[in-house]
């Protein structure tokens, strides 16, 4: 299997582990990550606030340039991009004159053929194949999944789940051996892009969130947007107050090349601000957790 | 030869101000077979209809055109001054130049033009019109009423009461439905049991009545006036004519924890049991999916099976090699009042729809739907008329209900209103507040939709002198904290997000129609909507009438009704086949099908085909009585006139009369030429 690779600003910059881990899963999977040549910003955060015409033809630009290179479907693992990438082609789809529009804008033919696919998306179509080559390494570990806002939502962009209920992460988790915990706050805020701007409001909204992962009895928050996990990760020093226990945040992919025996280091895992030591001190075998800070 | 009237009417200025009237007439008039052509400024009228039925006796006219406005407005007008002036009605036609022409074009002349061609080739047609007889069919003076909830009881006590015999179905041990279960009713608070009861036990008591309850309706054949209805009896594996509904059983039955379905899955019954104490007919059956003793006969325990029930029973009673029984019965109408179900608000749908997961149904036990909440004010329930929460019986101190709760949510997949859902929340917190005085009842709302008589008046009340408190917004989720549900959600009057906290929720659940109404539909040739409402012949002016004659609707089984919408369809039901029954005989219009049996090569595609399932197999034998070969055969009283049977047949062997394939061609020829 061949997919278009779409990684974004982040996943070449602050979460770079969310690149290497998805890498090293998608090998074992036996899935070709064929990064798009000559892609360029998505205008996450900035370029819909700015100018909606903008919003659109960045990442009209960026399917464009898959399609010509042949693939049928892109994957965007960082969840602002792939929210960007669905909604600008939900939009063309449903507007005939905005995809008039669209060759002239970005300098190229487009017929917006291609699907936009997301980390837990493509992980839940192979479940199966999870299932298999997963050992017992995870088994016993409580995992709380956390969507965050951009996933799942708009319901007629993102449709691959329920918007309000979402599934799809807790079964993948599942199929690692993990398992997944019942929390209340896995579609609540994160704060995202206010992590700069509003530190105070991300500190008081990431510990709500990390309470309520910690009462349910999870181990660790599993998250697939570099944004959260830069705000529930990087920014946890500031929510944790003394005497509470650190929640190791990861990646879907990191927890999935886990269950795969992948070692830590090539998943990226001391990367993390939050260490990651109690959660691999419990994989099974113990080994794989050499070499973490 | 043919000689053909043509009449031309104005319609006051409606045809005429666009459409040359006298024109049309004069080049009618040029037409080989016509002999009268003449315009006139109100055809429908006494004098325009004087005209036709002098023309008819001076000209000896063969056949009638009158061009003007749609046949739905007036055929039968005209039809019928010809029948009085001697000629068969089946000559007459219209050619509509109103809505297909006058109406819809501006150009004088042109419109002239094809009003001319629109009259012409009807008058091809009607040359080649044959007389047809009215058909006429003997009525079975017998209804069959199907459900045995209010709109069902409703109905079977007008019929019978109106003379009709009637034959009531009802699927579960006992009549009564919905309203059984209710506490107590808006817009007045008067108890629900207390007025259906009566109701329930008149239609066990009256002499026209037979009542078949634990019964499902197998399978419908016939037609109006004459159905045969195939009904299947469940064995209850009690002997009904030896039961005097004692209640020994129900004691001595050892299985005491299945959740009652009568209490919403909030209270527990025997394996052996009557729904409720009023439950009529007052005979118990066994669930024999939780009964020990079918349970251990399953797995092939031979001896020792339980045997508690029939051991008690002193009437012997108990009979549990009882079998499902088939009886046919014979009936002129059939009444549908199947009523409703409520949306599952659990996670899981059937047929594409989506849940509410977010609301934790099923996963936080204090969130419960309307009816379970009717069953925790009732006197007759589970916490004799305690408002307890269902996860420690705790009372609640703060209850919020939720309000559309899959109505009017396509993303959900139902977009309509269930209609009555604002009220009984609003008699819910009325309940409520009467039951626990420092209790607080706060409702999430779309918009309040309270016209009926003293509806709105009523909401005024629960909010005004019963406190409750209306916030007009959605809720996004709930969530567990502790012994609270928080509640969150967006109050969009103030633009303010809100957390409320609740001690127990509960979910207006949208009005579904029954499982299976599907499947019944079909049995009766019924049309429904994409819902699976049934859908009524005419929604102004045929509300209780469905398309296929004979069959009539009462209550939510056609869309979400109340309790005196569904009465009131119900009576309008009975009204419509006392109508019925009033004839000796049904007429019929003769525009059916009819098979030419020599060129019928029997292969039955038409029977295929037919929707109302209209068409029969017959033998043709010759003179010694040798089988020559099968062919098809309409049934006159089934058959709609749809045509598809004609469109269908290869050989050309079945045509609906007065729509025949020469009449046809020779209207299409008349264009073209």
């Amino acid at each position: 299997m061949k997919v278009g690779y779409y990684p974004g600003c982040s996943l070449h910059g602050t979460s770079r582990e969310f690149d290497e881990s998805l890498r090293a899963v998608a090998e074992v999977l036996g899935v070709e990550l064929a990064e798009i040549d000559d892609w360029s910003c998505c205008g996450a955060t900035s370029a819909h606030a700015t100018n909606h015409l903008l919003s659109v033809a960045l990442p009209a630009r960026n399917l464009a340039l898959a399609e010509s290179q042949g693939h049928a479907e892109v994957l965007a693992p960082c969840a602002a991009c792939y929210n960007r990438l669905a909604g600008a082609r939900h939009e063309i789809a449903t507007d005939a004159a905005l995809a008039a529009r669209m060759p002239e804008l970005i300098g190229r033919p487009f017929a917006n053929t291609v699907a936009v696919r997301n980390v837990v998306e493509v992980l839940h179509g192979l479940l199966p194949t999870i299932r298999v080559r997963a050992g017992q390494p995870l088994a016993g570990i409580k995992v709380a999944c956390y969507y965050g806002c951009l996933l799942v939502r708009p319901a007629e962009v993102c449709s691959f789940d329920d918007a309000e209920d979402p599934v799809t992460m807790e079964e993948v988790v599942s199929a690692t051996g993990a398992t997944p915990v019942a929390w209340d706050m896995r579609l609540e805020c994160c704060g995202g892009a206010l992590s700069v701007s509003r530190t105070r409001s991300v500190v008081r909204l990431g510990r709500a969130i990390l309470n309520d992962a910690r009462a349910a009895g999870a181990d660790a928050i599993v998250v697939a947007c570099p944004m959260c996990h830069s705000n529930l990760d990087f920014r946890q020093s500031a929510m944790v107050r003394r005497g509470e226990a650190a929640m190791p945040v990861l990646f879907l992919s990191e927890l999935v090349g886990l269950a795969f025996g992948v070692a830590p280091d090539r998943l990226g895992l001391r990367r993390h601000f939050t260490s990651a030591r109690s959660l691999l001190d419990r994989v099974q075998p113990p080994a794989a957790a050499r070499e973490v800070r | 030869m043919a000689r053909i009237g043509v009449f031309v009417c104005h319609c006051g200025e409606n045809i005429g101000r666009t459409v040359d009237c006298a024109r049309v007439a004069e080049e009618l008039g040029k037409l080989p077979g016509v002999a009268h052509a003449v315009d006139y400024k109100y055809m429908c009228s006494d004098p325009g209809q004087a005209l036709i039925k002098q023309a008819i006796a001076e000209k000896k006219l063969t056949g009638v055109v009158v061009a003007a406005c749609s046949p739905h407005m007036h055929e039968k007008t005209f039809r019928r001054a010809c029948g009085s002036a001697g000629l068969n009605p089946f000559l007459c036609e219209m050619a509509n130049v109103r809505e297909h022409c006058s109406w819809i074009h501006e150009d004088r002349d042109a419109a002239t033009d094809k009003a001319v061609d629109l009259a012409r080739f009807i008058v091809e047609k009607v040359k080649r019109n044959v007389p047809l007889e009215t058909i006429r069919i003997p009525v079975t003076k017998r209804a069959l009423v199907i459900g045995g909830g209010i709109a069902g009881i409703q109905a079977a006590l007008d019929l019978a009461d109106g003379g009709a015999e009637v034959i009531l179905v009802e699927k579960e041990p006992s009549i009564g439905g919905h309203m059984s279960q209710l506490s107590e009713t808006f817009p007045t608070l008067d108890c629900s049991q207390c007025i259906l009861t009566p109701r329930m036990v008149e239609v066990y008591q009256h002499p026209n009545i037979k009542l078949m309850a634990y019964s499902e309706v197998a399978e419908v054949g016939g037609y109006i006036g004459n159905f045969d209805v195939k009904i299947r009896q469940k064995a209850r594996y009690v002997d009904a004519a030896n039961c005097n509904g004692c209640g020994a059983c129900q004691k001595a039955c050892i299985v005491r924890k299945v959740p009652s379905e009568f209490d919403e899955k909030l209270g527990k019954r025997t394996a052996i049991y009557v729904p409720f104490p009023q439950a009529v007919p007052n005979i118990p059956v066994i669930d024999r999916a939780s009964c020990a003793y079918f349970k251990a006969k399953a797995k092939g325990v031979k001896k020792d099976a339980c045997g508690k029930c029939k051991e008690a029973c002193s009437k012997g009673a108990i009979d549990y090699e009882q079998a499902d029984t088939f009886v046919t019965e014979k009936v002129g109408a059939i009444v549908v009042a199947t009523g409703y179900t409520l949306y599952s608000i659990g996670k899981d749908q059937p047929e594409g729809l989506r849940g509410y997961g977010e609301y934790g149904y099923g996963t936080i036990p204090d969130v419960i739907d309307g009816l379970q909440f009717e069953r925790l004010a009732s006197a007759s329930g589970p916490t004799a008329g305690k408002i307890l929460r269902p996860s420690d019986g705790k009372e609640p101190k703060r209850i919020v209900f939720l309000q559309c709760v899959g109505s009017r949510d396509p993303a959900k997949g139902i977009e309509y209103c269930s209609k009555i859902c604002c009220m009984y929340v609003a008699k819910h917190t009325m309940l409520y507040r009467h039951k626990v005085h420092d209790g607080q009842a706060t409702v999430f709302y779309m918009d309040i939709r309270a016209n009926g008589k003293g509806y709105d008046e009523f909401v005024r009340r629960a909010i005004e002198e019963d406190g409750a408190r209306y916030v007009r917004g959605r809720v996004s989720r709930m969530y567990r904290d502790g012994e609270t549900i928080k509640v969150q959600g967006f109050d969009t009057l103030s633009g303010e997000p809100v957390v409320i906290d609740a001690d127990m929720v509960v979910l207006a659940t949208a009005i579904r129609p029954q499982p299976g109404i599907e499947q019944l539909a079909q049995k009766l040739s019924a049309s429904y909507d994409a819902h699976g409402f049934f859908n009524e012949a005419h929604p102004k002016l045929r509300p209780v009438e469905t398309n296929t004659a004979g069959v009539y609707l009462a209550g939510a089984c056609q869309a979400p009704r109340d309790i005196p919408d569904s009465v009131a369809m119900a009576s309008a039901a009975a009204a419509k086949i006392l109508g019925l029954f009033s004839k000796a005989e049904l007429e019929r219009e003769p525009t059916v099908a009819k098979v030419d049996a020599a060129l019928c090569a029997g292969c039955f595609h038409c029977e295929r085909v037919c929707p109302y399932g209209a068409i029969t197999r017959i033998e043709v034998r010759d003179r010694k009585g040798n089988l020559v070969k099968i062919v098809a055969e309409v049934n006159p009283g089934v058959c709609q006139g749809c045509g598809t049977c004609q469109a269908t047949c290869p050989s050309k062997s079945v045509e609906l009369q007065g729509f025949t394939d020469e009449q046809i061609w020779s209207e299409i020829n008349a264009l073209l030429a």
